[in-house]
């Protein structure tokens, strides 16, 4: 049971979802945008979060999008894990969607919502960092198109009462070379302690990570030393590991020291793929 | 736009009749289901979506009713293990498989495998099976004999 009251609004377009969220905001209610609600609920009910009101845009056309065009794979950020798993449009995604939480709960959440939640790991972003995609958003103008990368820094940041409409992948990485990897301390549904997606682009590697840090990051400085030929693949394993972007994280799950020792052993294993072409 | 505030009335589709019933918007449809609907085959179990005992079928779909709003399933499709009558083939597997000891988990997952044989009608890989299933606990460990009898409902159902 969640021990106290919420406004629950179920706009039909993006511009009421915005207004409700502000018209709500200016009365003190403090909403919050819902889709899949699983973090929500968990949250509201242990009492860590206390939102007035809830705007929950699953029905909103443009948010439930998934196809693909000539230019790009389209996908709304209302889709379910399992949605797009099933799709397997963005095979990379795929992977990672299937790897969160459990089948049942991947019926459940939804892009938009592993995203932007408060669970550092942020899975779906991996194949997203990777792919040069870009993300649509709606808010005080209007619908605006900006590159993945340039809101996304580890968590979504957004404007004030902006939501995501949805994210698009150009063709190129629906076909790229792929690799996925996620290590967790005991079973296979469990937060990461390592989690990898890879994406190979004329040639090169492109990684990324979460679990591994405070945030799930991508980095040039790692790429570069994978991509370094000229060693083996046990010293650019090795290497790469010491260019971390921040401290390895340490919780119940895992030390720091533990995950560093996961990570080069993943890394070696995605070059030795890569190499012999099974990526 | 749909906007509720207090306890609002709402329609919910349950095993194929229609209630209607006042909630609060905050309200999660596994209460509304045990405690204004009398259906206690949800159980309540981690309360987090973590361990499945509460599952049931929305549009053809697991989930875990204790991380939906009530107010939200107005429209669709809600079956609980009442729903099955007891006459489903899994139901029928589960006995002759004694696929279960203290009971606790097992609307939970007689729910996961009637909406796996709804997805896949014909047995699928392995690998789908044991990805569904692994959406439940049975902290009797009656996973192997839970196996068998999804096996069993493919093979009867062949």
């Amino acid at each position: 049971m969640i021990p106290f009251d919420f406004i629950y609004c179920l706009p039909n377009t993006l511009r009421e979802a915005y207004d409700a969220f502000w018209g709500l905001t200016s009365v003190g209610k403090n909403p919050v945008y819902y889709a899949g609600g699983s973090e929500i609920i968990t949250m509201c009910r242990a009492g860590s979060i206390r939102p007035g009101a809830v705007v929950d845009i699953k029905t909103i056309p443009e948010c439930q999008h998934l196809f693909e065009n000539q230019d790009a794979l389209h996908i709304g950020s209302a889709c379910t894990l399992n949605q797009i798993k099933e799709s397997k449009l963005f095979p990379l995604l795929s992977l990672s969607c299937g790897r969160i939480a459990d089948h049942t709960n991947q019926c459940r959440i939804t892009l938009g919502g592993n995203l932007c939640g408060t669970i550092m790991y942020r899975e779906t972003s991996l194949p997203f960092l990777l792919s040069d995609a870009t993300v649509q958003l709606f808010g005080k103008e209007g619908l605006r198109m900006v590159s993945f990368q340039s809101v996304f820094d580890g968590r979504m940041r957004l404007e004030p009462g902006e939501l995501v409409v949805k994210l698009s992948v150009p063709r190129w990485a629906l076909t790229a070379p792929h690799f996925h990897a996620k290590h967790a301390a005991c079973e296979k549904i469990d937060y990461p302690l390592v989690s990898m997606a890879a994406l190979q682009k004329d040639g090169k590697l492109r990684v990324a990570f979460s679990g591994l840090c405070a945030r799930p990051f991508r980095s040039a400085n790692m790429e570069e030393v994978l991509n370094n030929r000229s060693l083996s693949f046990e010293e650019r394993a090795q290497d790469a590991a010491k260019l971390l972007p921040e401290p390895a994280h340490g919780d119940a799950e895992g030390s720091g020291e533990y995950r560093l020792f996961v990570l080069k052993n993943t890394l070696q294993a995605l070059l030795e793929e890569a190499e012999y072409g099974a990526v | 736009m749909v906007r509720y505030e207090g306890k609002t009335v709402v329609k919910l589709n349950v095993n194929g009749a229609v209630h209607e019933l006042a909630v609060r918007p905050s309200a999660l449809l596994l209460d509304v289901l045990r405690d204004m609907l009398g259906l206690t085959g949800a159980k309540p179990g981690c309360r987090n979506g973590d361990c499945g005992a509460c599952t049931v079928i929305l549009d053809g779909w697991p989930a875990k009713s204790c991380l939906v709003l009530a107010v939200e399933a107005q429209g669709h499709s809600i079956t609980t293990v009442e729903g099955l009558n007891g006459t489903a083939e899994i139901q029928k597997c589960f006995v002759e498989k004694n696929a279960f000891q203290c009971g606790y988990c097992t609307s939970g997952f007689l729910m996961v495998c009637q909406a796996l044989k709804m997805q896949h009608p014909v047995m699928p890989p392995e690998y789908v099976i044991e990805e569904w299933l692994q959406s439940n606990l049975c902290r009797c460990t009656s996973y192997q004999e839970i196996r068998s009898a999804v096996a069993a409902m493919y093979r009867q159902g062949s």
